[in-house]
Parts: structure tokens; sequence; C-alpha cells
């Protein structure tokens, strides 16, 4: 496959499309596939094939569009137009979306793109999201896809390709934040002949689904993203290490590799040069652990997911202690746009030390939730409430917590902070892969403190002690606290015990899990102290308050 | 390096060992696919169990142990045969902050089972996620498989009173 061949494909698929002047695209990524899409996606094809309309009016299933909060979704074009909330057992919405195809869209059920949701969205990671079939290379290949890659192969150095992503100054987006293009010539400058390119797929924070779109959307993007990078360090094996809980998004990556090899995108003489890369997929099987590198490595080779000490790094000893390259889905889905367009015109958005967009998985207690992806250094308080429509009903804000089991709260006076990594990081949480939860007067933080300690209690590999004895000792005392046996000196002990923790734990995962405990007791430790004052909690959330009503009776 | 060719006798007649043959054969036998063979055994069977762990075991030329210690590892791997319906309830924050501890209660009171158990009558197994990645429609269920967006008590009365009436 070369570049002119490629140019074909792309151009036939082109054609094909023009021939329908109308289009309707139907989300079936497992937001609304849980909503039964799939479902009017049959619908709506029989009926326009019943209609005779086959012709001219197309009916495609798509990825997420985003407000999975209004699914199932479908969008109406040239209408411009979203239409939400359909049902496969209400015929006549259908049936009164397709009257009107060439008049005013239905106005009870139809939402204007130009709604903030969508228009204060900067999409690069997501732009072929809702709009390619997924299942079809063809649909890619027409929106640009693969032409980095070939063009990459047949007119740069791999050292060039390292240099243009040094240059957009793209950090790691599984959470560290680490310079991707400062991990690619470690790996590339490493010695060995064998390497490998990973991509973490094993999205283990609770309340985040970013990386399970994409894959589900688009998931020659990750490819491209992948090779690229094989070709850049020299690669020539890869692995994508994907959630065994996402069947949808393996069932679709299976499909886009074998297609990619089917076109000579994969596998030997890529481009017919002398580069070769293979891909296959490792499931994971949920430990949370597993998002660390090494253990992540570990569990590639079929061993437990335990972590190692660094160094070495895997930059230089990871797989089969070869030099390994590992990146997160949404780092690898931002090298295609990043080559096409140049390192200089991503480094030109977002701010001065975290550059480009980010995809944020917005839910929790606000009006639209969904998927959002929008520039870096956009105000909370955007997110929250331009984009997320404010909160549900008459509550109030109060918190949203980032970076799930180890980020933290932020409370309301961080609402006109920059959405950055060090402005994150300097409000005591981290901007982790994407998850953005946000939670209303309701919510109480000491039951929120509580949960994420269960969680890394529970996910600890038990290799440490300190993350291992630390994290049960926590949780232990924040139960005491909830139950409403808490004493005074427990806040103490809470503060001493995450210190420790966070710098004796061997990895990430013990470093980080006295963050939602620190983070809430840093701004909500008035509620902690009620807690133990009054033995009840006010919000009704933790168990104390169970045998309040009990206690009212005596 | 090991080149003789490594045959184990299935454990049974039953075709599902083919499946698990065909993946351990696909991998070259090599103990690095122990996870993808752990995959298909409880794809095929439902559960890992001690037949499995040891044939397993004895075709990757894997200790027992270690075959043990990763089965054990890994959340998605059971020991236990599944009851004939299973529910997932989804404990991520998006789905606990919407109130997925309510719905763990409900499923207590109704089918008196905590998650990881299975009813006595070998009915419903009910499992706790660690995120399904459906934080958007929270609070999520999966009845069998099928995904239950914004999730109530009245869902799972309703989905377990259907599962219970089969036995009848």
């Amino acid at each position: 496959m070369q570049l002119e061949e490629l140019h074909e494909i792309a151009e036939t698929e082109r054609e094909a499309q023009k021939q329908f002047s109308k289009n309707l695209h139907v989300c079936v990524a497992a937001g609304c596939l849980s909503q039964r899409s799939d479902q009017i996606l049959t619908a709506l094809q029989t009926e326009v094939k019943a209609r005779g309309m086959d012709g001219c009016c197309k009916v495609k299933g798509v990825g997420c569009m985003g407000l999975c909060a209004a699914g199932p979704l479908l969008r109406s074009e040239p209408q411009h137009t979203y239409y939400r909330g359909l049902a496969p057992d209400h015929p006549e919405i259908l049936n009164a979306i397709l009257d009107n195809l060439d008049d005013r869209p239905v106005p009870e059920f139809a939402l204007s793109p130009e709604l903030p949701f969508f228009s204060a969205q900067r999409k690069i990671v997501l732009e072929n999201c809702g709009e390619i079939d997924p299942e079809r290379i063809e649909e890619y290949i027409a929106a640009g896809g693969y032409e980095a890659l070939l063009t990459a192969i047949a007119t740069r150095s791999s050292d060039d390709v390292v240099q243009e992503v040094i240059r957009s100054g793209l950090r790691g987006r599984g959470g560290g934040g680490y310079p991707t293009g400062l991990k690619w010539s470690m790996v590339a400058k490493a010695p060995g002949s064998q390497k490998y390119v990973i991509c973490n797929a094993d999205e283990g924070d609770p309340g985040a689904f970013m990386d399970r779109s994409v894959l589900e959307s688009d998931p020659h993007r990750v490819l491209e993203g992948m090779i690229l990078a094989a070709y850049a360090v020299g690669a020539s094996k890869g692995y994508i290490y994907c959630r065994a809980e996402y069947p949808l998004a393996v069932k679709r990556l299976k499909i886009a590799i074998r297609q990619a090899e089917r076109l000579g995108l994969l596998g030997k003489r890529i481009g017919d040069s002398d580069f070769g890369f293979e891909i296959e997929i490792r499931l994971g099987a949920g430990a949370f652990v597993c998002g660390e590198e090494t253990a992540l490595i570990a569990s590639v080779e079929g061993k437990r997911g335990v972590p190692r000490p660094r160094p070495p790094f895997p930059a230089y000893s990871g797989l089969n202690h070869c030099a390994t390259l590992l990146n997160n889905v949404e780092t690898f889905a931002n090298i295609a746009p990043i080559l096409r367009n140049g390192g200089d015109w991503y480094a030109a958005i977002g701010t001065e030390k975290s550059k480009g967009t980010k995809v944020f998985a917005l839910v929790g207690d606000v009006v639209n939730t969904g998927l959002i992806e929008v520039a870096m250094g956009i105000k909370l308080r955007d997110l929250v409430f331009t984009l997320g429509g404010g909160m549900v009903g008459n509550h109030h804000f109060k918190a949203v917590q980032t970076g799930g089991p180890s980020g933290g709260c932020l409370p309301d006076q961080f609402l006109d902070m920059s959405v950055d990594y060090e402005s994150l990081m300097a409000a005591g949480s981290i901007m982790g892969s994407g998850g953005m939860i946000v939670m209303d007067d309701t919510a109480c933080m000491v039951d929120v403190a509580k949960f994420f300690m269960d969680f890394t209690r529970d996910e600890s590999c038990g290799k440490c002690i300190p993350c291992r004895v630390g994290t049960t000792q926590l949780h232990g005392l924040l139960e005491r606290i909830s139950e409403g046996k808490g004493q005074m000196e427990d806040i103490d002990t809470l503060e001493r015990l995450g210190r420790m923790v966070k710098r004796t734990a061997l990895c990430g995962l013990g470093q980080t899990a006295p963050n939602p405990v620190s983070s809430t007791l840093r701004y909500f430790r008035d509620e902690y102290e009620n807690h133990i004052r009054t033995r009840t909690c006010p919000q009704g959330r933790c168990a104390c308050t169970k045998a309040q009503p009990a206690a009212q009776h005596e | 390096m090991l080149a003789y060719p490594v045959s184990v006798p299935l454990p049974s007649a039953d075709k599902r060992w083919k499946l698990v043959e065909a993946t351990i054969r696909r991998h070259g036998h090599k103990g690095t696919a122990l996870i993808e063979v752990l995959h298909t055994v409880q794809e095929s069977f439902g559960f890992l169990d001690e037949v499995s762990l040891r044939f397993v075991a004895t075709s990757l030329r894997l200790p027992l142990s270690k075959v043990y210690g990763v089965a054990t590892f890994y959340h998605y791997f059971t020991l236990k045969p599944p009851g004939e319906h299973t529910c997932v309830v989804c404990m991520g924050t998006g789905c606990y902050v919407k109130g997925a501890g309510d719905l763990l209660r409900t499923i207590e009171e109704t089918a008196h089972i905590k998650p990881g158990e299975t009813t006595p009558d070998g009915k419903i197994s009910v499992v706790a996620a660690r995120c399904i990645g459906a934080c958007s429609l929270a609070p999520a269920l999966v009845f069998d498989g099928e995904v239950q967006s914004k999730a109530d008590s009245d869902a799972i009365r309703r989905e377990f009173r259907r599962w219970m009436g089969h036995a009848a």
C-alpha cells in the first residue's frame, strides 16, 4: 500500500458518500447501545428502504457523539440537528423525523449543535467519533486516516517523527503527564534490536470511559498512533492491553486490526518499506494496579499484575526485558493529527505547559453527562456549568472529583481555576485519565473518601506493606468516623498515616491512594469534625445516620 | 528452547476443551499466554475449577501454584460456578454517587445475597463491578449481559422476580 493507493480508496469512498444527500447517524457506542440504539438503527434502515429513500438517504451506525445523557442520539445531516431520547418502540417519532428530512427538524426532540455542550468543545482526539462507521476502514481513510502514517514512512526519518512529537508538547494522557516525545526518544535511543509498543487500554479509573469511547468509535486512530510510534522508536511488535469488561471495544479493535492488515497498513513491509509491525490484543482481567506500567507489563507476560521498583524503566527494560514504549489510548489517538498538522499547530492549543486538548468523562450530578473534549486551560466553571449545563434539580455545586482514586475533590473556590496538569496538582488533585465526577450538596465527603479508600484497599496488590496495610488502616479509620464512632485524634492519624503511605509505597497506586482523604480533609475538614462531634451524617449517606431515628424513639 | 510438541490429554470429551486447546495451540503452549487461556476457559465453562487449572498448568508447563496465583489475583476470574442469571452492579464512582449503594441494599433485601454470592438454588449471582464505563447513565446494572442504564430498585425487583419465577 502506497500513498497513491490510499488516496484512491479515500476518493472512491468520498464519491460513494456523495451519492447520499441525506445522512442519519445513529450512535452505536456502549452508552446508547444500552438504550437499544441498535434497534433504532435497524428500524430506520428498514423504514428508509420501505419508503424507497435508500438511494438518497444513508442511515449508519457511528461512534459516541458525546451527550450520553440524552441518548440514544441521532444526527441528521444536512439538517445539522441532533435528535435526543429516541426509543425503538416509538416508531412515530422515527417516522416524524423521516417525514421532515427536507423540512424543519421536529422541534420536540431536536437539539441544536449550537448548544454550548457541542459548540464549546475542541475536538482532535474525538474528531471522527460520531462521524465515521468504526467498523469500516474506508471511512477512516476518507476522513484522512493513515495519511500521516504513509507520509511519515515515505518521507520522514524516525528521528524526525520523534522530534515532531517533542515539538507538540504532548504529555501522557493516562494520568502521569510525562512528556510523550521524551519517552519516545528514550525508547528510540535504548539499545537492543527487539522493542515493543504497548497501548494501555486498561481504563481502570472508576467513573471514566474516555478510552472506551475512543476504542469503540475510532479504533483505527489508535492503531495509526501505535504504528507511527513503532516506526519512530524502531519496534516490530505491539500489544493493546484492553479491559475484558469492554467487549465491544475488543471486538471493534479486532475488526480494525484485520482490516489494516488486509490493506498492508499492519504486518510486514508497511507502505512498501522495510518497516514491519504487528499488533496483538491482550485482555486485562480486572486489576486496577495494571494501570501502573510495570504491573501492566507483568500482566502482558501472563503473570500476576504486580509492579516492580523502577529503575530500570520500561523504556530500557520492559516486556521480556526489552525496551518498551507504553502509552495510553488517548495519547496514541493524538499522534496522527500531530503529524498531519505539525507539532507547532498542536502546541498552539492549550496552556504553556499543558498543550493540546483533553477528553473528559463528565459524570455525576450535572445535567449534560457525557464525553467531552476541550482545550487545556478551560475554566472548571465552564466545564461544569457551560458544557455540563449546571447541576440537576435545585441542588448546589459541592465538589468535583478528578483523577479517580489517585485524585482529589475540589470545592467551589476552585471553579475559576484553569484545568491543566499544574493547576490541578497545586490544588491537591491530579489530571488523571480524565474522569470528572461532579457532586452536589447531597454528597458526603467522608463517604466519598471512604468509597475511594475501599477501592484502593481492595485493589492494592499486596506487594508492599505501606499500601497493603496502610490503605486498610485508612479505610478502617474512615469507617469508624462514618459509623459515628470516631475520635478527634482519628483526623490526625489519617493525616499522619496518609503522609507515610504517600512517601513509602512502591508504586503510583499506593503513593496516590491517600489523595482522596487528604484533599477532602483539606477542603471539607468540618464534615469530618461534624461526623465525629455529632455522630451523625448531615447528608444521610453514612451508616451513623441510620441509628439516629431509632435513638430518637427512645 | 524446548521444541517438542506438548500433548496433554483433554480432561473429558466435553467439546469446550477443544476451544481451550485451540487457544493454547495458537499461543504456542507459551506460559505468557496464561491469562489469555484462562479467559477462554472462563468464557467456555463460566468459571475456573480445579480440573481446568490443572489442565492449563500442565499444557503451558507452569507450576499449578502460579496458575492458581494468577486466577485468584484478577477480579475477572471466578473459581465458583455462576448462577443461572447474573446481575452485575456497577460500583464505579459515577454510579456510586448516583446511588449504587442503595441498589446493593435492594438486592440484599430481595435475594438475600451480597456481591460475589449466588442464591442457594443457583438461580442468581450478584457481582459488583469496578466500572463498566456507562458512567453517564448512572447508576448502571447488567442483567445477563444487557446493560440497564439509570437503574432503580424497581428494575431489580422486577427482573429478580422474573428470574426467580423460572424456578416454578
